[in-house]
């Protein structure tokens, strides 16, 4: 199935669950210009700012969310979410999509700050395997994307290495 | 939501009635008693589910006194599935009746647990660990479900009696806010 997890220059991950419209390609250039441009990277920030413009602007005719994730060097690692109707803001923490309904108490149970990278990856694997086995319109594949100041790195969980739960 | 343990069962509801987005009554008690150790816990429409359990409340003491023993909770279950099925157009009722399978969840803010039941369940929990699951997982669920919220009403139903307790909103388990 297709990778919605997509790249933008330098360590910023935009993943968007977004029903009607392909927004993939209309990110690119925004972002790839103004660091020709600029000497500097993108901010994560800058990033959620140009999508944030775009669900708002056009909020009648979209119907896109999306939650950037990323590293700059100005403020380090950062996780910002936009709704729906353009809203724009930034968490230690966020879900979405149409099985986050279903993990919403396991994250906020499990979740705690200043977790290790393995500590993360556990979580995000578990959390992602939880609803993927409740919500009929998720499944497959979980696709994990670690970023840091040193790079970027892809991490691909297929459904049959999935952790089990006892299902009821 | 009711979890089963060896010897009993645990179950607890929050206390929220609602009218549109005001709260009628924050300290309702959805446990509702239908009989000496059969409890049902109600979500939907209030009104729905009042009446149903009213009536299924009489048709299982009139069954019981024809027996002369005390009804099967599957009885209860029973009875309650005839009125819902039956008038299933006219009603919005969804009923759990305390002691059916190991673990069940319902109401609306049940979808915000799902993942956190099926992480934290496992079979043969004992009295303690049943309790507080079930409080762990009744806070999860109120502090995301606009509708769910106030206290935490748990009542353990064994072979020695039924055992009701409260637990208040400053009181209930805290988990890391984000």
């Amino acid at each position: 199935m297709f990778n919605d997890i997509v790249p933008n220059p330098n360590m910023t991950y935009n993943r968007f669950k977004s029903l009607l419209l392909n927004t993939k390609n209309l990110t690119r250039p925004f972002l790839i210009h103004p660091s020709v441009q600029m000497e500097n990277p993108p901010l994560v920030i800058a990033a959620a700012s140009v999508l944030k413009e775009l669900c708002y602007k056009n909020k009648e005719e979209l119907q896109a969310g999306f939650i950037t994730a990323g590293w700059d060097r100005k403020n380090g690692p950062q996780v910002y979410v936009v709704s729906l109707g353009g809203m724009l803001i930034s968490q230690p923490v966020t879900i979405g999509g149409s099985g986050s309904t279903y993990i919403y108490g396991y994250v906020d149970a499990k979740y705690k700050p200043n977790m290790s990278r393995e500590e993360c990856l556990q979580f995000a694997t578990n959390a992602l395997a939880l609803a993927m086995g409740r919500d009929n319109v998720s499944g497959g594949v979980a696709h994990l994307v670690v970023i840091t100041e040193k790079g970027v790195e892809h991490v691909v969980v297929p459904g049959d290495k999935l952790p089990k739960f006892h299902d009821e | 939501m009711a979890v089963e343990y060896d010897g009993g069962v645990v179950i607890g509801a929050d206390s929220r009635t609602t009218t549109g987005a005001y709260i009628a009554n924050r300290v309702t008690d959805k446990l509702t008693p239908i009989h000496d150790r059969i409890f049902c816990c109600r979500s939907g429409s209030a009104a729905d589910t009042q009446a149903i359990a009213d009536v299924v409340t009489y048709q299982l003491g009139f069954h019981s006194i024809e027996l002369d023993e005390p009804p099967l909770v599957e009885t209860a279950a029973n009875l309650f599935r005839a009125s819902c099925y039956r008038y299933r157009e006219e009603l919005t009722a969804g009923i759990l009746v305390a002691g059916w399978g190991g673990v069940a969840v319902g109401g609306s803010g049940s979808t915000y647990i799902y993942g956190f039941m099926d992480s934290n369940y496992k079979p043969g929990l004992n009295k303690d660990q049943c309790l507080e699951l079930t409080a762990a997982a009744l806070s999860l669920a109120m502090e995301r479900d606009g509708s769910s919220g106030g206290v935490v009403r748990l009542a353990t139903i064994s072979e020695e009696g039924v055992e009701r307790r409260v637990i208040l909103g400053n009181q209930l388990p805290k988990f890391s806010s984000h």
